[in-house]
């Protein structure tokens, strides 16, 4: 798709004023359409599916009669169970993946464009391993009432010792340079996982151990409606912020010096985002463990779609992350059904030949 | 070391027709940065350097490498901030007839004080070798060059695309507006970060060896490109070091001195700073200067002491 310019790119176009703009203006719409439309449909389909044999219809039912609109369709109530099924089980649990997908994939394209690394995502900055590690801790304490909250603190406990690390390591030799910021991560990232090694080894007892996996591995399967309001609530805010940012991002493609020689305030620009990214990413860590992948690869299959401009990059990336994680739960609850896989492993096994495939991909065309 | 006067700093160049008043004790008109000074990891790099570029005219920021020329650059661009010092701007060159300035200078403006964005809409910046792995199309990476002009929360206009298609037919690089920056060869990789600078319409560019990796042709068409702007009243100030580039191309020099901190050794037109006693002591060889036969320009040769 990316591909259909090269023939005509060695003809010189008439310059008829900004023809192209225009044209990848309305291509962008087209996209944001279908991807939404792709979205919502998702959401009704993969409500249904599962083993109760509902069909997409009786989903709709249930929701426009919990959204106040039987009365103006004419629909009379639904039937309790569906209700049940759809209202209290299933549709926290699809909103919840949704709104983690579209979090991770926008906090991914972030990332990626400030570290100047296409290896970044989300949890470089050792994000997932120190909410990791807040979870073990009360997880083998037994403490699960407060969670989410430990797993919050422990990712942004993590993140300022990255950034102290890096900025400590840069001081006086150009200040948190991308470079700096990827490798201080990475040592954190590494203690807090040896941190956690040891907390799970020296006091995990019975089933803690493999609630703690799941937990590593990251899953929504315990969704409710607070899981909503907090992953939905950060990504209505946070992640529109960051979907927002696509000009200052850009202006970072040749690097900071260009970038500041644009007029953006590079110093700025970088703690602000990497602090919204923390918060963003905490909050959807805080609910569904550190799903894997999403963040790495989304940002990447988007970008062979539909190039490497952060205006349509950041949007799309947010739909498509969602509609692919919601379909990556469907998978996870229903592959080995009436055994459940954590969301982390299906979002693993997909990921990472998809990786392969985009770095082969890559090669053949640079 | 010879300290070249001011007057002869304000002199016309060869292919020029700067006829500025002489302005006081500084060069009244163009870019000016007064003793500025920045230190890294404890080492002076700069160290109250003065550099003035004319406007309507090629400056050569010259010497060894090492002695701050891209430094000098990034600071004046608003990409570093200095330690210490000014860095001005002469509104002469501006078709706003409200920046004019008297002959006492006054309207000098500080490049140093000014918002980032409106400092962005004046200098335009050309580091060296920037590069990406990012797959973005020539033409949007000439698009970025408007980033300063429009809102950032608004994508590129219609007009930005019609200024940055005609600064892409200026560099000569239209044919290549589709295709990806990566796929570039390294001349049209730096056409195109021309194209960028143009598309930001400053009033000041600054080059940080744009010529490096080209061939000769490309050489002498990137030169051609920035004296045709400096023609247009753009003022130039360009860091190289090909002296013979330098000798045949730019009205003006400015030439660092190697040590522990860069330090101006000689400043004013090509003729009178591309002499060999400024470029002997600094660069350690023997330099004997011919006159082109044709052009009348002078043309450097060198031999190892
Ligand atoms: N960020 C920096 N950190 C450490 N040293 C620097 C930095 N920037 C420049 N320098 C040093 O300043 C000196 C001048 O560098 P530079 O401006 O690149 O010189 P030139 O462009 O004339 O070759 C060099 O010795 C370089 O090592
Ligand atoms: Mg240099």
């Amino acid at each position: 798709m990316t591909d259909a310019p090269t023939a005509s790119a060695r003809t010189t176009r008439p310059s008829t004023s900004g023809a192209a703009g225009t044209l990848s203006r309305g291509r962008l719409l087209v996209w944001l359409g279908g991807t939404t439309a792709a979205l919502l449909a998702s959401v009704v389909v993969t409500v249904a599916i599962g083993p109760a044999g509902l069909t997409p219809s009786d989903v709709a039912h249930v929701v426009a009669t919990r959204l106040g609109l039987g009365d103006l369709l004419g629909i009379g109530a639904p039937d309790t169970l569906a209700d049940g099924i759809v209202w209290q089980l299933r549709m926290p649990r699809v909103l919840t993946a949704a709104a983690v997908g579209a979090g991770l994939a926008v906090c991914g394209v972030v990332m990626q464009s400030l570290t100047r690394n296409p290896l970044a995502d989300p949890y470089l900055l050792g994000l997932s391993s120190g909410a990791s590690f807040g979870a073990a801790c009360v997880l083998v304490l037994g403490w699960t009432a407060v969670l989410p909250v430990a797993a919050f603190v422990g990712s942004t406990a993590a993140l300022v010792t990255t950034l102290a690390l890096a900025s400590a390591s840069g001081r006086g030799a150009g200040g948190l340079s991308p470079a700096r910021t990827v490798l201080a991560g990475l040592a954190v990232s590494q203690l807090a996982a040896a941190a956690t090694s040891f907390v799970i080894f020296w006091s995990a007892k019975g089933d803690q151990y493999r609630e703690i996996l799941s937990w590593l591995l990251g899953s929504v399967a315990g969704a409710t409606w607070t899981s909503v309001a907090v992953t939905a609530g950060a990504v209505l805010v946070l992640g529109t912020l960051l979907a927002s940012t696509g000009s200052v991002l850009d202006a970072f493609t040749f690097g900071d010096t260009s970038a500041a020689a644009l007029g953006v305030p590079v110093a700025r620009v970088r703690w602000g985002l990497l602090l919204v990214v923390a918060l963003l990413t905490g909050a959807l860590v805080s609910q569904s463990g550190a799903i894997g992948f999403v963040g790495l690869i989304l940002p990447h299959a988007v970008r062979l779609l539909v190039g490497a401009r952060h205006r349509a990059l950041l949007p799309l990336s947010m739909l498509c992350g969602a509609t692919f994680l919601m379909w990556a739960d469907t998978l996870a609850r229903t592959v080995f059904a009436p055994r459940e896989l954590p969301v982390g492993i299906v979002t693993a096994a997909i990921g990472a030949p998809v990786f392969a495939l985009l770095l082969w991909k890559g090669r053949a065309r640079s | 070391m010879t300290q070249v006067s001011d007057q002869a700093r304000l002199e016309a160049g060869p292919r020029s027709t700067v006829a500025e008043p002489s302005a006081g004790r500084t060069s009244g008109a163009g870019l000016a940065a007064e003793r500025v000074r920045w230190s890294v990891a404890g080492r002076l790099i700069l160290d109250d350097v003065d550099v003035t570029a004319p406007p309507g005219a090629v400056t050569g920021l010259l010497g060894p490498n090492g002695t701050g020329k891209s430094t000098l650059l990034r600071l004046v661009a608003g990409v570093q901030r200095p330690d210490g010092g000014r860095v001005s701007l002469a509104g002469t060159a501006s078709p706003d007839p409200v920046g004019a300035p008297g002959p006492s200078g006054a309207a000098r403006e500080d490049l140093l004080a000014m918002p980032r964005r409106r400092r962005a809409r004046t200098v335009a910046f050309v580091e060296q070798d920037a590069a990406t792995e990012l797959p973005v199309t020539v033409l949007d990476a000439v698009l970025l060059g408007r980033t300063p002009h429009r809102s950032l929360l608004a994508g590129p206009s219609e007009d930005d695309h019609t200024i940055a298609r005609a600064a892409l037919e200026r560099v000569g690089a239209l044919g290549l507006a589709d295709r990806e920056v990566t796929t570039l060869s390294g001349g049209e990789r730096q056409r195109v970060h021309m194209a960028r600078a143009l598309a930001q319409a400053p009033r000041v560019l600054l080059l940080d060896e744009p010529t490096n990796h080209l061939d000769v042709a490309a050489q002498l068409a990137t030169m051609r490109l920035v004296r045709e702007l400096a023609r247009e009243g753009v003022t130039v100030l360009a860091a190289l070091h090909d002296l013979s580039l330098a000798a045949a191309t730019c009205d003006h020099a400015v030439v660092l001195a190697p040590g522990a901190s860069g330090h101006v050794v000689a400043a004013g037109p090509v003729e009178q700073v591309l002499v060999p006693e400024v470029i002997d002591p600094v660069y350690g060889v023997r330099t004997t200067v011919l006159r082109h036969p044709r052009t009348g320009r002078p043309v450097l040769t060198f031999e190892e002491r």
